[in-house]
């Protein structure tokens, strides 16, 4: 078809009526705006927010929960195997919380394509000494590098540094909660009493701020090996192995995969942290909602104001269509005003939307809870762009759609006999 | 036979709001390459409802209508334009030019259309049309810089810009004065003498009607005479 032609015309109509065409570009620019600055804003906030628990969390958490044995001898015992065996006063005596053959499952997982990382921990509990005070806390052993490569490890050290701990042996990075009960400064020495009840003084290297003030309070951090002294266990003693996935949805499955594979108990995050999945997917889902209405009123816009330039543009359809141009024709004169109004003011909504994000990226914003955020969060998310261009898109074609199709159908019978 | 243009066999016409009118009854004539032809007849006996079917912008009637042999029946709506933009050139008696394009955009655009030829030559051509109706200087004006009787003329280059078988007027001079209207006529009779253009002109002025070389004359919806 002659597609150029019918550009050309549309174009001239435009830019005849230029200042009512801006209005409606206007318009698609301040939807798409609203649009992408909403949905990047939103869900920048939903990262953060999720982020303060999932991105701590792995994926699976492969452990050894300490219970009883399932296998009391009654039960093995051919005799017995019939009946139903009553025991009391079980014990979990012989269980250990360490994993069993921890290097080698460690080895294994490192190989499996599906796993995008691994982190040993150690969790001991201990009490920290301020006096003749005892302070109930939890020291965690961790493979630094590991640990910030995958759960983001050095963005919650506030102060000091978090690489310290496995330079400096007996080193500790306290929690800022618990720092701030034991009156500790960086350098100096904490006393930790084990469970065992054996006294081990560590240095204080860096404080940790999750944001989560209960966590801040009974959590610190050391090294593994340093943790291992202090339990006076082996280079093998494991309690946790943590695990990043590629892919996140595939965790429960992998999680009894490896459970029953390993002889370990394994949890997935879906199972620990289900509730923010829920909240993350109502939040998006309004803003998507407010962005949509927003295009759709602007649709309105175009809708009208292709009305009134196809009634100011009577004769000129009576014309055109008498000299040889058909309804389609018409139609897709008035189609591409209408696009060409969706594109331009939409190219403009996705620009401005990038600059008014950009600007709120700038916001400071600065919360106690937060210690890595220094400005609101914004998601640069290239979908939302995309999905705004479509939208743009759609909904002036939609709005073009209609009047169009009267205008493809004026009759100029009636327009030229009508003069 | 073959030198025939246009053929009309048996037309009827009614119109239904709010009661069922016969404003065209048993139309039956035919025009041959060449002629220049008048419509007249009092306001109101149906000349223009005629014209607008043989134009085939109007679909609404019975019988037949055969332009360059071809019947106008069963054709779409999209195959109808096409007829309309080769084969038809008109000339209302209001202008109807647009505003938003200069004088020679305005006669290129059912050239254009046709999309026969590329634009370049549709602007040489275009230019022809507008030097042979001596108002090639308004070529780069808007349409709307220029007087009623410049447009009128431009309207005309319009019309003849894919070379039709036939210019339809209605009333083409009916909103100029003499001296424009002299000039109109001057240009359809050079159309119709010099180049062998065939012309249906509705008109009722009798002056002008007079001066044709074939005048149909039409009276409550019949032909009286042709």
């Amino acid at each position: 078809m002659n597609f150029r032609l019918i550009i050309s015309i549309a174009k001239s109509l435009l830019i005849a009526r230029w200042k009512q065409t801006l209005v409606a570009a206007i318009g698609v620019t301040f939807s798409i705006t609203m649009f992408i600055t909403l949905l990047s804003f939103m869900t920048g906030l939903n990262y953060l927010l999720d982020g303060l628990i999932l991105n701590r969390t792995p994926h699976v958490r492969l452990f050894n929960e300490v219970k009883p044995n399932k296998n009391q001898p009654i039960n093995l015992t051919a005799g017995y195997k019939d009946h139903y065996n009553f025991i009391q006063s079980i014990k979990s005596g012989n269980s250990r919380p360490e994993i069993y053959n921890s290097e080698a499952i460690i080895q294994a997982l490192k190989e499996d394509d599906r796993v995008l990382g691994v982190a040993p921990k150690i969790t001991a509990p201990v009490f920290f000494n301020e006096g003749t005070i005892e302070i109930t806390g939890v020291v965690n052993g961790i493979d630094e590098k590991a640990e910030s490569r995958l759960f983001h490890f050095n963005d919650y050290i506030t102060s000091g540094s978090g690489s310290d701990i496995g330079k400096l042996s007996n080193s500790i990075v306290l929690g800022k909660g618990l720092a701030d009960k034991l009156l500790a400064n960086i350098g100096d020495m904490v006393q930790v009493t084990t469970a065992k009840g054996e006294l081990f003084p560590l240095r204080v290297v860096g404080y940790f701020q999750s944001g989560l003030q209960d966590f801040d309070k009974t959590q610190s951090f050391a090294s593994i090996s340093t943790v291992q002294k202090l339990l006076g266990k082996p280079a093998s003693y494991i309690t946790d192995i943590q695990l990043k996935l590629k892919d996140l949805n595939t965790a429960p499955a992998v999680a009894k995969e490896f459970a029953q594979l390993f002889g370990a108990d394994a949890e997935d995050i879906q199972t620990a942290n289900s509730q923010f999945e829920t909240g993350s997917f109502i939040r998006t889902l309004i803003s998507y909602a407010v962005g949509i209405t927003l295009l759709i009123v602007a649709g309105f816009g175009i809708y009208n104001i292709l009305n009134m330039m196809i009634y100011e543009k009577m004769d000129s359809i009576a014309i055109l269509k008498a000299t040889g141009f058909s309804g389609k024709d018409v139609k897709r004169i008035f189609l591409v005003i209408a696009i060409s109004i969706g594109f331009f003011g939409g190219l403009a909504g996705l620009f401005f939307g990038f600059v008014l994000s950009s600007v709120i990226d700038q916001i400071p914003f600065n919360t106690a809870a937060l210690p890595t955020i220094k400005t609101y969060p914004i998601n640069y998310n290239p979908v939302f762009y995309l999905i705004g261009a479509v939208f743009s898109l759609i909904t002036t074609y939609m709005a073009g759609w209609f009047p169009s199709q009267k205008a493809s159908k004026v009759d100029p019978v009636i327009i030229i006999r009508g003069k | 036979m073959s030198n025939i243009i246009l053929e009309a066999k048996n037309i009827n016409k009614d119109f239904h709001d709010p009661v069922t009118v016969r404003v065209l009854s048993n139309i039956n004539f035919s025009i041959n390459k060449g002629e220049f032809v008048s419509v007249t007849g009092k306001s109101g006996c149906g000349k223009s409802t005629l014209l607008y079917i043989l134009s085939t912008m109007d679909t609404d009637y019975e019988g037949e209508l055969l332009i360059d042999n071809e019947s106008m029946r069963n054709k779409k709506e999209a195959q109808l334009a096409r007829v309309r933009n080769e084969k038809i050139g008109f000339v209302f008696q209001f202008h109807y030019l647009l505003n938003e394009f200069t004088v020679i955009k305005n006669v290129m655009l059912p050239g254009l259309k046709m999309n026969q030829y590329p634009a370049k030559e549709v602007e040489y051509k275009a230019m022809e049309k507008l030097k042979m109706l001596g108002i090639e200087k308004l070529a780069l004006k808007n349409a709307n810089q220029i007087s009623g009787g410049e447009k009128q003329r431009v309207a005309i280059a319009r019309a003849l810009i894919n070379d039709p078988h036939i210019i339809m007027g209605d009333e083409p001079t009916g909103n100029l004065d003499k001296k424009n209207s002299e000039i109109v006529f001057e240009i359809f009779k050079r159309l119709a003498e010099e180049f062998n253009q065939t012309l249906l002109i509705v008109t009722h002025d009798s002056g002008f009607a007079e001066r044709t070389h074939r005048i149909i004359e039409m009276e409550d919806g019949k032909i009286i005479s042709s």
